[in-house]
């Protein structure tokens, strides 16, 4: 029993230099049963299952290792939509850089004022998908985030909200240490549009909770921050009720350690779940995306589009699961991860899996590691496009399909735009 | 225009010579087809003369308007005015056709010190040239080459060619493929390209093509080499009688 005594003193070390709010309200119930099951389980090691390719270590560590910023001229992404934004620098929200919290058919507060309000609604969410997300596999980061997030936000949406929602996460401190919890509640027929981005601290530990009634639309875009030396572990739980839709696409340019995991359940019939991600790295870069979506309900769709383009000893992890409960009959499970390797140093670990308990289902699955397509690149540049500028072409076109899971082209383009800075960066 | 001397080529991973010493000058505002059965060396040397990796010329010369060609870079080589319609084009998802052509261009444009074309005057270009290759929008907006068909991919090299204006054009066998409509809506588009200043290179099997696109002067290859040299009767004596007679008289 050596390791799980290392695994629980290393969790007890941890917990020890994190402390409970004292004025968390409603929420001090849930924290503590979240405490209680991130005792239970543990922080991860290598030894665990679903974290045999990514190091914890630095997840795990009571004390942040320190990132300094990004310092680039670009525009900030998303600045040309119209949108209502919300700022957190270094993990705290400010109100003074924020828009005012409310819009027509939305509700939004804080979570700190949420809390201290008996009666609210995001009392019978908060930690509860997380909760849910625990099984079968353990999400130890989500449930340490439950108990101990220090600040966050929680929106209702109860129309259709034409303007996207944009949470803006600054970093400026280079020991920052940030634990964020978001609630998002979909009602019946409603739809947002939610941005995110930022690196938001040094180390970074985000949980979102996203429940959606029937027919409602849930659109997430996020670029995560640019900052080479930051971490980031990001949970995304989602459950879908009949005929509702999640799209849910994330850019990812940067950063030593980035584990990014999706849980999304189908439980109402006729739902829509498409997860997405484009990955660039360079140099010290690990990026893991692990995805699990459970369909329960009938004739649900879902989607993986994960790709990654690495170089120069950069990482790629992909860890995607599709299970397909018994009642899930007619479900259509759709599932890809790629990577593109500008060198030989580059990595990619990928582990798709299916499980399917219906007999009326068509799931497929594939994963690709490859090279620069030698052909493309001598017929571009047979046209004339130089050799660096055809690289990059080649790039985007593979992670055009990733992309092309976005909605709405303005939003696309911001994307395609902080991919084009990234490849520029790197020609000179 | 173009200037081949003497040129030997093998292939850089084995020890295969390909090409044996190829003599061949086309001058500007002419059609020269070259012939010779499979083997012969006719792809290499338009991958050669272009650029593609994998070769290596051990001796002689190419030259395009007395620029040396082997020393260059293959997107250089397509500045300096050279293009060739691939046997084979690539498919290329995720780049718009319409995006890849502006690319092109432009970068061609670029590199010869000249002004990029604006997003108008380029949409007037394409809209033009690809109407006469009945190019349609659908066409022009999908990936390149993506899903195509046979003909549209040479109908779409053809397009290339028009808009970037080369004065040296190699065909590598584009009537391959082709159903009748097809090779003669292709070698419309290269006739209409027919001007002093320009030459062609016809890479072909068959004399089908050479009756649309009528050749001032046809070579016929065999084993890395030019074995013979004559009018557009030669194609038609091919035609008729295949390469045998004329390899056993000029062994």
């Amino acid at each position: 029993m050596a390791v799980a005594k290392t695994k629980q003193d290393m969790t007890e070390t941890r917990i020890a230099a994190l402390g409970l709010p004292e004025h968390s309200g409603w929420s001090a119930p849930l924290r503590q049963s979240a405490l209680d099951r991130l005792t239970a389980m543990g922080l991860p090691t290598g030894r665990d299952e679903y974290w045999r390719f990514t190091r914890p270590d630095a997840l795990n560590a009571a004390e942040v290792q320190p990132a300094a910023t990004f310092e680039g001229d670009e525009n900030p992404i998303f600045g040309g939509l119209d949108r209502l934004q919300i700022v957190f620098r270094d993990g705290v929200f400010d109100a003074d850089a924020s828009d005012s919290l409310d819009g027509e058919g939305l509700e939004i507060d804080r979570l700190e004022d949420a809390v201290a309000t008996d009666i609210h609604w995001a009392k019978s969410l908060y930690g509860v998908l997380e909760a849910n997300g625990q099984t079968p596999v353990p999400r130890p980061f989500a449930a340490l985030n439950t108990a101990f997030a220090t600040d966050g936000i929680v929106v209702r949406v109860t129309g259709q909200v034409e303007k996207p929602v944009h949470f803006v996460y600054l970093h400026e401190k280079t020991d920052s240490d940030a634990i964020l919890h978001f609630v998002v509640k979909i009602e019946e027929g409603a739809s947002l549009t939610l941005l995110e981005n930022g690196p938001a601290a040094a180390r970074f530990n985000k949980c979102m909770e996203v429940d959606i009634a029937d027919r409602g639309t849930f659109h997430h875009i996020r670029a995560q921050g640019r900052d080479h030396e930051r971490r980031a572990v990001t949970h995304l739980f989602a459950r879908l009720r009949e005929e509702s839709t999640l799209k849910s696409f994330t850019l990812t340019a940067n950063g030593v350690l980035t584990r990014n995991e999706v849980v999304i359940d189908l439980t109402g019939d006729n739902a829509i779940a498409h997860v997405a991600g484009a990955a660039m790295g360079d140099g010290d870069f690990h990026h893991d995306d692990t995805v699990f979506i459970t369909h329960e309900g009938m004739n649900c769709e879902s989607r993986q589009v994960f790709k990654k383009v690495l170089r120069n000893g950069a990482v790629g992890v992909f860890q995607g699961k599709i299970l397909v409960q018994q009642t899930a009959q007619k479900t259509d499970g759709y599932q890809i991860s790629q990577s593109l390797m500008l060198d030989d140093d580059a990595q990619f670990l990928a582990k798709p899996e299916l499980e399917i308990y219906a007999d009326d289902v068509a799931c497929s699955h594939g994963s690709t590691s490859g090279a620069i397509d030698e052909e493309a690149l001598f017929y571009l540049r047979s046209r004339g496009v130089p050799a660096s500028e055809a690289q990059d072409m080649l790039v985007l076109s593979f992670l055009a399909e990733a992309i092309d899971e976005i909605d709405s082209s303005e939003i696309a383009d911001d994307i395609l735009g902080r991919l084009e800075g990234w490849l520029a960066r790197r020609r000179s | 225009m173009l200037k081949i001397n003497n040129l030997h080529v093998k292939l850089e991973e084995e020890e295969k010579q390909i090409l044996k010493g190829v003599d061949l000058e086309v001058p500007a505002g002419s059609v020269h087809a070259i012939m010779g059965p499979n083997g012969s060396g006719k792809s290499t040397m338009s991958y050669v003369l272009s650029g593609r990796d994998g070769y290596e010329v051990t001796e002689g010369s190419a030259t395009l308007e007395g620029e040396d060609l082997l020393d260059m870079e293959p997107e250089e080589r397509a500045a300096a005015g050279l293009f060739l319609a691939f046997q084979y084009p690539v498919e290329i998802p995720g780049v718009g056709n319409m995006t890849f052509l502006r690319t092109a261009l432009n970068a061609q444009r670029k590199a010869r010190g000249e002004d990029e074309l604006s997003a108008g005057d380029f949409l007037k270009l394409v809209r033009e040239k690809a109407k006469a290759l009945k190019i349609d929008a659908d066409m022009l907006k999908r990936p390149v080459n993506v899903g195509f068909s046979g003909g549209e991919k040479k109908r779409n090299e053809i397009l290339q060619m028009a808009i970037l204006e080369p004065k040296m054009c190699i065909l590598d066998e584009t009537d391959s493929g082709l159903d009748v409509d097809a090779m003669r809506l292709v070698s419309e588009g290269v006739n209409a390209l027919r001007d002093a200043g320009r030459a062609f290179l016809v890479i072909t099997h068959y004399q089908r093509l050479l009756d649309h696109i009528q050749p001032d002067v046809v070579h016929i290859m065999a084993n890395g080499r030019i074995v013979k040299t004559g009018g557009p009767d030669l194609a038609l004596e091919v035609e008729k009688n295949g390469y045998a007679d004329i390899l056993s008289e000029v062994a």
